[in-house]
């Protein structure tokens, strides 16, 4: 029954593993679970769907709409609004990428075949960061290409020409994929699904509704700080934010905040993982 | 070859690992023996890099594992049969693994065939049986062609002829020229595979010595003894140095003296005998007597259990000779 395919040991090759090995590794891990591909669908539909329904209830309620709300009106913004949906989709596969091997106890397997754990990390952050950042644009750029189609003949439409304009659309695609990056991170720390999922949303959905039941001398300087609020500024083509929302830092302000989390979570994860027995 | 120089490996207050040395030897099969929770799983993880020791450390081919330059063409580890992502066939499993240490693709198709998965190597794991799982685990230890390869209780799961495959796989990687390094808690899976045995009990190094040596060693020669005037005989057995046990059924279970040496001083005295069988003790006996300080669960013994070569017994008797109480 033992056939002849176990051969006698054979020389090593020249040289150690690489990076390259890692990372073609962790691509394969991420395309051969369905979890990967739900997540992008749901970024995907939630993203553009939102969109479609966003800007169609806008356009048919233009004719009715108050001044200020005319006045205030951003067609990119608008168009973009699915990225909130998009957002969480984005984290819980960023969540999942490691999360999952921790649940299942395949890190003890992807480990021993790269005992540098840093190099294990590093893999995800390439491979899920680039899937996350394709993935995340193509959403950003095509809800702002239907959202204004819809809106055109009802309302004021953007191009990617007008002030702000791509700086939103781009920008809304990176805050995804650094935003994914931070949930990488935290489930790095936490190694529970469950757990690093809550977390997520909490930073994310939670703390946002605490922080605007403060009066606002206290809540306006903590919440600029917080990831929704940093979105929001970066997807608008003023840079403000919502209007009806916390105010803000400027767009590339609020994401080098956004990129210091991630960062910071990633490395504090890394230490953790290199330190703790998996 | 595996070195360890004084493992030790530490949970809060207990020490799961304590000051183990030992070595895997290529060419042969060592068996790691111990009862459950005693510290095997700690050390093959600690082997293979991922469990760090608080104290002394371990080599795989001279180098700690974290340094070896292709780990999965060196070591080869079947740790936690449940390590596979529920959701991922055991093409893909096995293709992540053999992509870091630049394994050609082919291998994965070739250890697939080896433990008998190629009808199922596109299913979703998650669908596996428990013995399936533990072929796809034994496939990607054998992933990089190894020279050392540990498995940790490698027939869990596995139906009997699952058993007899392992077995005779175990054996043949060892022929190769390879370290295998296998635990168990069945001591009789042991005196059927192992030619060296490491046995460890809460942490602690018992025995470390070839199969053979350790039964002879360890087994306790005892003799069964049926006789009408039990009182007489005992006190005439304890004068000539032996220790009377009781055994199942009025019997008598002497230990210290031989069968020869009990029948003689029985004539002497004019004490008839009805049974007169010297018992050898089985590796699971063996076993089981060093370990018996070492249990950290254990059910309470019944009285007349116990005794080499008493009923129910159940281990492999080694030597062949084992009789029948």
């Amino acid at each position: 029954m033992v056939s002849a395919a176990v051969t006698a040991p054979r020389a090593l090759p020249a040289g150690r593993q690489r990076f390259a090995g890692a990372l073609r590794a962790e691509w394969t891990k991420v395309r051969s679970v369905r979890s990967t591909l739900w997540c992008l669908v749901a970024t995907v539909v939630g993203g553009i769907g939102i969109c479609v329904l966003a800007t169609s209830s806008e356009a048919s309620n233009w004719r009715n709409a108050g001044f200020v709300d005319k006045a205030l009106f951003d067609p990119t913004s608008i168009s973009l609004t699915g990225l909130l949906f998009g957002q969480l989709a984005v984290g819980v596969l960023g969540v999942l990428v490691m999360s999952a091997e921790y649940g299942t106890g395949t890190i003890r397997a992807s480990l021993a075949a790269v005992p540098r754990r840093p190099v294990v990390l590093g893999a995800k952050i390439v491979v899920f960061g680039a899937v996350a950042l394709v993935v995340s644009e193509v959403v950003a750029f095509a809800a702002f290409f239907i959202g204004q189609a819809i809106l055109s003949g009802s309302t004021p439409t953007a191009t990617l020409s007008g002030p702000g304009v791509t700086r939103a659309v781009v920008g809304g695609g990176l805050y995804l994929t650094v935003l994914g990056l931070l949930a990488l991170g935290l489930a790095t720390i936490i190694r529970h699904t469950a757990g690093a999922i809550f977390t997520f949303v909490s930073v994310l959905l939670i703390l946002p509704l605490i922080v605007s039941a403060f009066p606002a001398s206290i809540g306006h300087p903590i919440g600029r700080y917080l990831p929704a609020v940093i979105g929001s500024a970066m997807t608008t083509t003023t840079g403000h934010g919502h209007p009806d929302f916390l105010p803000s830092f400027p767009p590339w302000t609020g994401f080098f905040i956004l990129c210091a989390y991630a960062v910071g979570a990633l490395v504090v994860g890394g230490v953790i993982m290199v330190r703790r027995d998996p | 070859m595996i070195e360890a120089r004084g493992l030790t490996k530490r949970y809060g207050s207990t020490v799961a690992v304590d000051a183990l040395s030992f070595e895997v030897l290529p060419g042969q099969v060592t068996g790691f023996l111990g009862p459950n929770g005693s510290g095997k799983s700690t050390t093959m993880r600690m082997v293979m890099g991922l469990d760090r020791p608080d104290a002394g450390h371990v080599t795989v081919n001279g180098r700690r594992y974290h340094d070896l330059p292709w780990p999965l063409r060196e070591v080869g580890g079947l740790l936690e049969s449940k390590a596979i992502h529920p959701g991922r066939s055991a093409t893909n499993h096995l293709l992540a693994l053999a992509q870091t240490n630049d394994i050609p693709r082919a291998r994965v198709d070739e250890v697939l065939e080896l433990v008998g998965l190629s009808s199922v190597a596109r299913k979703r794991a998650g669908k596996f049986s428990l013995g399936m799982t533990q072929r796809l685990g034994i496939a990607a230890a054998l992933l990089g062609n190894p020279g050392v390869l540990l498995f940790d209780e490698p027939v869990n799961g596995l139906d009997p002829e699952g058993i007899l495959w392992v077995r005779n796989l175990l054996k043949r990687l060892a022929a190769e020229g390879r370290a295998v390094f296998v635990s168990s808690h069945l001591m009789s899976e042991m005196a059927l595979t192992a030619d060296h045995l490491v046995v460890i009990g809460r942490g602690h190094l018992i025995a470390d010595q070839p199969v053979a040596e350790f039964v002879a060693q360890s087994s306790r020669q005892s003799v069964l003894v049926r006789t009408p005037r039990p009182d007489r005989l005992r006190a005439a057995l304890t004068d000539a140095g032996g220790r009377v046990d009781p055994g199942a059924d009025g019997a008598m279970v002497v230990v210290g003296l031989p069968a020869a040496a009990v029948g003689d001083l029985a004539a002497e005295l004019g004490i008839a005998l009805h049974e007169l069988s010297p018992q050898t003790g089985s590796l699971e006996d063996a076993f089981m007597e060093l370990t018996r300080d070492s249990v950290e669960f254990r059910a309470e013994r019944p009285a007349a259990a116990g005794t080499a070569g008493g009923p129910g017994g159940g281990g492999a008797a080694v030597s062949g000779s084992e009789v029948p109480g």
